[in-house]
Parts: C-alpha cells; structure tokens; sequence
C-alpha cells in the first residue's frame, strides 16, 4: 500500500516536471517570435506614412520619399513567378498524387525535394547564369524565374499531400459517370482539392515573398517605376536590404517600415491560409 | 442491424426461411423464359496482385430483372461486379480474364474504351459519395456536364426526372442549390442513384448500396431497384440474404470467387440445389 502511494507520488512529481518544462519549452520558443513582432512593429509604425505607400524613393540626403516602385516590383515579381509555380506546381502534384507511383514520379518528387532545401542564392546564381548573362542584363523576368523556380516544388509537394487525400470513391464515382479520366482529375480529384491547393499557394507566395537572396542578382534593384519586364525592377527585400546597409538614419526609418510592410503581408496571408484550411477540415467533419 | 440476427438462428430447413423472407404479400416472380440476357459473362477470372478474386464465373444476366449476388465476404462478389462495368481494373495490379458480352459487344474487346462502357453501366456504390463541393443539382447533372452536354433546359428535366426516378425529388426539390452533403445518409445514396440515372445507363450495378444505411432507408432503395427495373436491368451485391430475397427476381450465391448457384429468387432461397448454398442461406456460416 505504501510503495504503490510512493510510485503514485512519484508518477505525480514527474508529470508535473514534465508539464512544468514542456511549457518552459513553449515559453523560450515564443520568446523569440514575440520579440520580433513587438520589435519590428515599433520601429516600423514610426516610420509608416503615406507616402511609404505613394512616392518614390528620394534622393540620398533629401528627407522623405517612399517605396512604391519596391511595392509595385515586389508584386510583379510574385506574379511573374507565379507564371511559372502555379501551372508547373499544380499540374505536377496532380501528375504526382494520380500517377506518380512509378520510377519518374519516384524521380520527381525526389527533385523537388532537393530542389526545396537548395539555398535560395544557389537559386539565384543559377538564374543569373541561365538568363541574366545571355541578356547582359539584370531584369524582373529572370527575377521572377528564380522566384517561380522556388515555388514549383513547394506547391508540387502541397497539391500533391492534398490530391492524394481526395477519397477514391469521389475518383469512382466520377469514372463510374463515364466521365473520362482527365477530365475527373481535373474536374472532380482537383476541384475537390482547391482550397486545400490555395491554402498551399498562399503560403508559398508568402515564403517567395520574403526572399531576398536570388533577387541580388537577378532582379537587381530600381530607383525609379518600372513597366518592361526586360529591365531590373525594385521589390521591396532587396529595397531593405539596401536601405538597411546604408549609413543614413533615414533610409533605416525606411528599412523598418519596408520590414514592417513585409511582415504584415506574409502574416496576413498565413494566417487567411490557417482560416481558409481549417474551414475546410471543419467542414470535412 | 436486427436482420442479421435473426439469420443467424439455428434452423433445420431452408424452406421455413424461405416463408420468413417472402411472407404472403410478396409478388409474383416473373416468369424468367420471357426475360431477355442483357449481360453473359463468360469464365470471367478477377486478379488483385496474387489473388484470384474470381474463379471463372459464367451467368447470364437477365434484361429488366433485378439480379442479386450473395455470398459470404471476400466471397469475390463486389469484384465480379466491377468487372461488369470495368471498374476491377482500376486497382493498381487488378487483371480481368474472360469475357463479359453487353448484348452482342464484348466489353473487354480491344478498342473498346472503357468510358464508353461505363456510360452504358452504371454504378452505385457502398457509401454514399456524393461530390462535396457541388449542390444536388450539379451532383445529379455532373455525368451529363463533365460529358459536354449544355444547355440548362435540357438539364433541369433530366436533373428533375432523374431525382423523381430516385424517389428524392419531393424531398430536394426546393433546396437544389444546397451541398449534397447536407443530405442524410439515405437521402445522399438516393442522389447517387439519380447521379447515375443521369446518364441514361442500361445496366445499373449496385455494390452494397444499402448497407451503411438505416432499416428505412434500406427499404426506400429496395423499393426504388423495383420500380427501376422496368427501364433498367439491376445487379444487386448484398450480404444482407434477405435484401436479396425481399428485392432481387434471380439470385446468384458466390463462395471462394467461384458461382455455387444461380437461378430464380424464390428457388434458390427455398430450393437450394447445391449443399453449400443451403448451409449459407439458413445460417450455417457466413
């Protein structure tokens, strides 16, 4: 009787330790999140206006101006790379979740999963070499290639995971129709797959959206508005980053602001990515 | 559910059963010289992998019957039925041998396209699966859409007779735009019987249908097969034995992916000839 109310003692101090640390654990990893947040959210307010959103950048030493052109840039760039993530993503994970059991989608999906763990600069480089060097120029298009480059095997790997949790008697369903077989993958498999698939584009865009490194030297940068795709074009990281580097006061107020920017618009399209997802599990239930 | 309970009592003779399944309303079975065969099969072998899950069957299926296929499980009776409509060979590592005539056509000729097939057979499955994201409307018209066909006229009759065939039109008529989830469990299985009349199929084959549904339900579609047979011809898979006595005009009995017995309702469930079927129908395993 007393040993089993020592072993019950006991159970209870180490399930108390246990829960003791594993919220210390939560703690210490939240320290670093929050602070960020809180930081960049104070420096960054102070130096929001108006004309963050409005003006072009001013000259070194003239106080004020904005980053529009880097707002408009980023932008295109996203849309550029879209270009190429979406189609080659989407229709990929499709190929992969329907077909892709044998040797070639052994061999794909193995690509893309290197392909996500290559340093973004790798990336960078590569375009460089692939289409900056033959154009003898910087420009939003190879910018956008080495971004587009980047989201392929993230939306490949998502649409994939969420194809392959479409129930096959929806697929049976469908053939039993005498619907073909494209036309249920894409009609019937994917269109039962889409919020899951936008969710997943969502936080690609917004992982894409915060790369810097295969922008240096792809995109380059841009003082100035930008509408040929031929030429290099501003975004708004490599905007920060160079403003950020420099040694004026105000170009860090800037810096703050652009990082504020950017934390706002991955947030945002994190968290609508978490809604919009779990409305759908919810609904699933 | 309390059916099969009942079944599972000890009895001596089949022909006691036979009185239980049938009761004295039961109708008169149609006298089958008259019937036509719409489906020969013939020394039809099914493959998953290594398994052989059908052991040379050959049955005629008669036009405008209701046919039911019993059979303990793993019996092979669901994958004789896929092999009907060339479903079976949709499972990675599925092979079908033999041949399975739809009127004159062997439907596992070469060049024949399996899509084809299908829109001539049918299907309805074990669980309801009605298309999550579209409206009952969409779901019933999905065979037609998904195939070209235009034209919201021509949809709307084929959508509202379709679900008047299926006995669900009162039920859903004023709520068409709603998600075909929304619908009970009955109410979906009969939206995907109207899914698949639809499509104008000549043959429908029903796997299970009923049995992830209620008491209630379970009758609704058994009522439903009988009105459809006179445009249609039924294949009934059911390991509910007194489904098949209640709904079915011929009943096939399947053990170990071979045909034990097949012929009249009335005759297999009170006159089984083979010794195997008897101990199946009155409880004896399965």
């Amino acid at each position: 009787m007393n040993a089993l109310s020592a072993a019950a003692g006991r159970r209870r101090s180490l399930d108390r330790l246990m829960t003791v640390l594993c919220f210390g654990g939560v703690l210490v990893a939240l320290v670093p999140l929050v602070s960020v947040l809180a930081y960049v959210a104070l420096q960054g307010a102070s130096a929001l206006n108006w004309d963050f959103f409005t003006q072009l950048p001013n000259p070194v030493g003239v106080p004020g101006g904005g980053m529009a052109n880097a707002i408009a840039g980023s932008l295109t760039l996203i849309l550029l790379a879209s270009c190429i993530g979406l189609p080659v993503g989407i229709l990929g994970g499709v190929y992969l979740a329907e077909m892709g059991n044998g040797p070639l989608g052994w061999w794909i999906r193995f690509t893309a999963d290197v392909l996500n763990g290559v340093p973004s600069i790798v990336i960078g480089v590569f375009v460089y070499a692939l289409i900056v060097v033959p154009m003898k120029r910087f420009s939003a298009l190879a910018g956008g290639a080495a971004l587009g480059i980047m989201m392929t095997p993230l939306v490949m790997r998502t649409t994939e995971e969420l194809v392959r949790l479409v129930p096959n008697t929806l697929r049976e369903a469908s053939l039993a129709l005498g619907i073909p077989w494209w036309v249920t993958t894409l009609r019937i498999t994917l269109r039962t797959a889409t919020v899951g698939v936008i969710t997943g584009v969502m936080l690609a865009v917004a992982r894409i959206g915060g790369e810097t490194a295969p922008l240096l030297f792809t995109a380059f940068n841009n003082q100035y508005w930008q509408t040929r795709l031929d030429q290099p074009i501003a975004s708004l990281t490599v905007q920060l980053y160079n403003y950020a580097v420099a040694p004026y006061d105000d170009w860090h107020r800037q810096a703050w602001a652009a990082a504020l920017v950017l934390m706002t618009i991955t947030l945002v399209l994190n968290i609508t990515a978490r809604v919009v997802g779990g409305a759908r599990t919810a609904a699933r239930r | 559910m309390g059916t099969e309970d009942v079944a599972r009592t000890p009895s001596t003779t089949a022909t006691m059963w036979s009185k239980a399944f049938f009761g004295p309303t039961e109708a008169v079975i149609p006298a089958e010289e008259a019937a036509v065969d719409r489906i020969r099969a013939k020394d039809v072998h099914a493959h998953f992998g290594k398994t052989h899950a059908v052991r040379g069957v050959s049955m005629n299926i008669k036009n405008n019957r209701i046919t039911a296929i019993i059979g303990p499980s793993g019996c092979g009776k669901s994958t004789l039925l896929r092999c009907l409509n060339r479903m079976h060979e949709l499972v990675p590592g599925a092979r079908v041998e033999g041949q399975v005539l739809l009127d004159e056509d062997d439907i596992y000729a070469p060049g024949v396209d399996p899509v084809m097939v299908r829109r001539r057979i049918g299907m309805v499955f074990q669980r309801p699966n009605p298309f999550p994201t579209m409206s009952i409307y969409d779901n019933v018209a999905a065979g037609l859409r998904l195939n070209g066909v235009r034209g919201r006229s021509t949809l709307d009759e084929v959508v509202e007779q379709s679900l008047r065939q299926a006995a669900l039109w009162d039920e859903v008529k004023d709520q068409m735009g709603k998600s075909g989830a929304s619908l009970s469990g009955g109410q979906q299985q009969r939206l995907c019987i109207a899914r698949a009349l639809a499509v104008k199929p000549e043959v429908l084959l029903m796997d299970e249908p009923a049995s992830a549904l209620d008491p209630v339900s379970t009758l609704k579609i058994e009522e439903l097969a009988k009105t459809l047979r006179d445009t249609l011809t039924i294949v009934l898979v059911t390991h509910n034995m007194q489904q098949a006595a209640r709904a079915s005009d011929n009943t096939a009995f399947m053990l170990n992916g071979e045909l034990v017995e097949y012929g009249p309702t009335a005759e297999l469930f009170t006159r089984p000839r083979d010794k195997r079927t008897e101990d199946y129908i009155t409880g004896r395993f399965g």
